[in-house]
């Protein structure tokens, strides 16, 4: 069986590799959106080792990067409130807001908590029932139906004392709003596998018709994303546009039914400010009416906060792929993981992260 | 994937990610079985493996890197008449 090892597999690779080179006729430019991918592609260094023709640029696909300024500001006020146990996943607690992160903020006595599942945090509401447990419900669609059945599950079992602070984002609008941005340079698209793991690809069947770009849904190891390349490139030279599914081994064209009936029994669709890139129309979820007892939205009142970016960090721009890491100033010297002016240095998912973490601490064009 | 349970009325089981075992929530994935692959994220599966495909796909890979071998023999170029990675589609 060929699950995960064998896409790692240096003589499939060199395979796909040759087959790239002999395909591919043009010039490229091709984005992965998800920030899983990007760190794979930096940390094998797929993208050097690709063609001069084809360029990867990296895309807007890090939940923890592209959560608002605002959203992670009030997370902060509510973290600070001496009755509330703030539970997160680990990336999130060193993600500047305005005013520091909730790292900082737990060294100032705030009870905020790692968890690895939202379901976790549910049981430590059920554990402390004297206190107020909020969850930073944060994520694309991937993590979706988690945050759903933690609501589900506390409203089923009376978890009267836990709530989410949601801030959901969707990849579909991202791409449109990207493929609609002045001097986008980006011709096809590796897709997001895990987001389509559990809704399918339909909707981005739809994108490609009507941007006519061609979309591969791919995966995360190396072969996989050779393969997603080739496909890609196969449909630039030949004038598709279509949709084709590299990652069939995970990813089926309706997703998973029961992942989409949980999220769409919790959530709806609403439109979202994306820190870097800005509001995109109908591009997030939203906790619905009838779950609104667990809706940290509602239930906590927070005072107005001014919002403040540090002016060097850039970002947006690598979030949209008009630049990359390397193109920033602060890279490597005033932002570092250790001390992140921006969220993609901070997050796993990250691209400037991914850049740092595997050495490419020099300028893009330096490194051509 | 290895053993099942039940806590709080959602479905569980173990689930070893190289050394490691977890306890995953079953609750979008109640139809694999032990011996099933899964896909893990934040702690439930929301996808199963599917090893016909697996299967599938590697043999289209195994033959790319064999188009590719006779593709840089000389004379062995020309158009591109591997089989199309992209015909995959899951069955629908």
């Amino acid at each position: 069986m060929k699950y995960l090892e064998e896409y790692r597999d240096p003589e499939v690779a060199a395979g796909l590799l040759r087959e790239i080179r002999r395909v591919v006729r043009s010039p490229w430019v091709i984005m992965e959106v998800c920030g899983g991918q990007t760190h794979s592609i930096v940390r094998y260094g797929i993208d050097r080792m690709l063609p001069g023709e084809i360029e990867l640029v990296h895309g807007p696909g890090c939940p923890v990067c592209v959560t608002a300024l605002e959203t992670i500001d009030r997370a902060h006020a509510i973290a600070a409130r001496p009755d509330v146990i703030f539970t997160s996943f680990g990336d999130m607690l060193r993600v500047p807001g305005s005013r520091g992160d909730l790292l900082s903020l737990r060294g100032r006595g705030a009870d905020v908590r790692v968890v690895y599942s939202p379901l976790d945090a549910v049981g430590i509401a059920r554990q402390n029932p004297d206190r107020r447990v909020v969850f930073m419900g944060i994520g694309f669609e991937t993590t979706a139906p988690a945050n759903a059945m933690a609501l589900i599950q506390a409203r089923r079992l009376g978890v009267k004392n836990f709530s989410m602070l949601l801030s959901h984002v969707l990849v579909p609008p991202s791409i449109a709003a990207i493929l609609q941005t002045r001097g986008n340079r980006v011709q096809a698209f590796l897709g997001p596998g895990h987001v389509c793991a559990v809704v399918g690809y339909r909707e981005y069947e739809a994108l490609a018709a009507r941007y006519g770009v061609p979309i591969v849904i791919t995966g995360f190891e190396p072969v996989d994303l050779l393969e997603g390349v080739l496909m890609a490139v196969r449909q630039l030279e030949a004038g598709r546009a279509e949709v084709e599914n590299q990652y069939a081994r995970t990813v089926a064209r309706d997703g998973n039914p029961i992942a989409k009936d949980a999220i769409a029994e919790v959530f709806e669709v609403t439109d979202r400010k994306w820190r870097g890139i800005g509001a995109i129309p109908k591009s997030g979820f939203k906790i619905r009416w009838e779950y609104r007892n667990h809706d940290a939205d509602r239930l906590f009142e927070v005072e107005d906060i001014e919002t403040a970016e540090p002016a060097v960090c850039i970002s947006g721009l690598v979030l949209r792929g008009l630049q990359k890491p390397g193109d920033c100033p602060a890279f490597g010297t005033t932002c570092t993981p250790r001390t992140p002016l921006g969220a993609t240095m901070v997050s796993a998912e990250g691209a400037c992260a991914a850049y740092y973490q595997y050495g490419r601490s020099v300028p893009s064009e330096a490194a051509e | 994937m290895t053993a099942l349970s039940e806590r709080d009325g959602l479905p569980y089981a173990s689930v070893r990610f190289g050394g490691v075992t977890r306890d995953v929530c079953l609750a979008c994935q109640p139809d694999v079985v032990p011996g099933d692959f899964v896909l893990v994220h934040v702690g439930l599966a929301i996808a199963k493996i599917d090893r016909a495909q697996a299967e599938t796909a590697w043999q289209v890979l195994e033959q790319i890197g064999a188009t590719a071998e006779v593709a840089v023999a000389p004379d062995g170029g020309g158009d591109d008449g591997s089989p199309g990675a992209g015909t995959r589609e899951p069955g629908s």
